[in-house]
């Protein structure tokens, strides 16, 4: 999952010009460091309700729960439906 | 009255933050009327200095102007001060529909409609037109004033990379399930001085069947042949559908902005746009003297030519003296510093050294992209802009950047 994530802010945030800069990885700040600005945050949280078939609700969509691909992942992860017993 | 004292220091602390952070805005009071050389008095308290003005949004140098003068006093007279109403109310007199006439005339639109301001203009538009049927696409480096505009509006919303067509035709292709597509572009960005490539935009908006909204706030007056905006330098006047722009920058500088375009987008403004329905109508002689304004700029290129033949000068003489600018040919010219410490020493020992200029960084610009971002104005002459070069040349010297490049400056100072 969290390639696929950091895939995608790469494709969709990041320009050409960017490259030289520092990797991206799970860890990095996206919104504090304004790697991506909170406005243009939207586009990846249908990506990700698209991608996974869940429905983030926009209370749970902040700037924190955004910041990083880790948290992403979590905030993704509670919203999976549970399988297995 | 309920103040507490725990709200008090709350936003006590607040400010404080604010101020350690290096960010706090001071103003500066200037005690002479806008115009290339003004005499400021900075920091408050300290004796006058009179300097060379490179930060206004003056292009065109009628800020000042005596026919712009003359015609607000001439309203002032015949129409008076103020309306105390809404257009619709008793708010409209000869002269509002006057001058949007003549911006309609000016623009190459439809109608218009007069705003208190274009962050209104911009704040009511989308709204007024848009439900949630519709998708709002903008460019990610768009004017403050239209992100509000864009929260303030039930259509969903979208963003695409600076200036990128391929990322553009991507999010096009990606809504064609919506009723209405409107692609959200400024002329020319604020901050960068470059320019949104308008004819490939509306290449795609035809292609894609959406609307173009353009706010050309630092183009109306002087980009294009004859001034009328960034449609008219690529080309493409008469297509652009929803068009806003401000009397507050080269159009005299007071205030005021308006929505052009489409008749109907237009009209549905005078009916719903809450901040044309809820606060005043533009002052008579703000109105009078636009109209003037239009008429100046209408009869002769003179001063956009200026603009233009300064703002070539300055590049030219920035860059050869070993600065980092951004490219464009707009009369936005940024000096890149990167480092936001360094851009406001640098504009600091400027104004020691006789050039009003002012440090912009995060958040107003991206972190790691602090710069000076210069202006220039038709009021300016050359002999005035080589002594502002000398004075950046000296400062540039004095901070070891002069030549460096990107990496160089960031090596040397951080990010």
């Amino acid at each position: 999952m969290k390639e696929l994530i950091l895939d995608y802010i790469k494709r969709e945030y990041l320009d050409a010009d960017d490259a030289g800069d520092a990797p991206l990885t799970a860890d990095t700040p996206l919104i504090s460091s304004g790697i991506v600005d909170s406005f243009s945050m939207v586009s990846l949280k249908r990506f990700l309700e698209k991608q996974y078939a869940i429905r983030i609700p926009d209370e749970e969509a902040t700037p924190q729960a955004f910041d990083t691909v880790t948290s992403i992942v979590g905030l993704v992860a509670r919203h999976l439906p549970k399988t297995g017993a | 009255m309920a103040y507490p004292a725990a709200v008090r220091d709350a936003w006590r602390a607040e400010l404080a933050g604010i101020r350690e952070k290096g960010i706090f805005k001071d103003e500066r009071f200037i005690h002479s009327p806008q115009a290339a050389r003004i005499t400021v008095e900075y920091p408050a308290g300290a004796p006058l200095k009179e300097v060379v003005n490179l930060c206004a949004n003056n292009y065109l140098g009628l800020s000042s102007h005596p026919a712009v003068v003359a015609a607000a006093h001439r309203a002032l007279d015949e129409r008076g001060y103020g309306m105390s109403s809404v257009r619709f109310i008793c708010g409209t007199q000869d002269v509002h529909r006057a001058l949007e006439e003549k911006l309609t005339a000016f623009l190459g639109t439809e109608d218009t409609i007069l705003f208190a301001s274009c962050l209104d203009a911009n704040a009511g538009v989308f709204e007024a037109i848009l439900g949630p049927e519709d998708v709002m696409i903008s460019d990610r480096l768009v004017h403050a004033s239209i992100v509000d505009g864009i929260r303030l509006c039930k259509a969903m919303h979208d963003t695409y990379k600076h200036c990128d067509m391929a990322h553009l035709e991507e999010k096009l292709r990606e809504h064609q399930d919506k009723r209405v597509r409107v692609v959200i572009t400024d002329g020319v960005f604020s901050m960068d001085g470059d320019m949104a490539p308008l004819d490939e935009i509306v290449a795609l908006a035809e292609q894609y069947r959406a609307l173009v909204f353009l706010d050309d706030s630092h183009a109306t007056g002087f980009i294009g042949r004859t001034g009328r905006g960034v449609h008219e330098r690529f080309g493409v006047m008469g297509k652009i559908d929803i068009l806003t722009t401000t009397l507050g920058k080269a159009l005299g500088g007071a205030s005021g902005g308006c929505v052009s375009g489409r008749k109907e987008i237009v009209d549905l403004c005078r009916q719903r746009a809450r901040p044309y329905l809820f606060s005043n109508a533009v002052p008579p002689p703000i109105a009078a003297s636009a109209i003037a304004v239009l008429d100046i700029l209408s009869a002769t290129t003179a001063r956009r030519d200026a603009l233009e033949a300064n703002a070539a000068f300055w590049r030219a003489g920035l860059k050869d003296a070993g600065f980092v600018i951004k490219d464009g040919d707009s009369p936005i010219v940024p000096v890149m510093l990167f480092n936001a410490k360094l851009a406001q020493e640098v504009a600091r020992d400027l104004y020691d050294e006789g050039v009003y200029v002012v440090g912009f960084f995060f958040p107003v610009v991206a972190a790691g992209q602090a710069r000076i971002r210069t202006q220039l104005s038709a009021d300016h002459d050359i002999p005035m802009l080589e002594r502002a070069l000398e004075a950046f040349k000296k400062v540039g010297a004095k901070h070891g950047i002069l030549g460096l490049d990107k990496k160089g400056i960031i090596e040397k100072y951080g990010l």
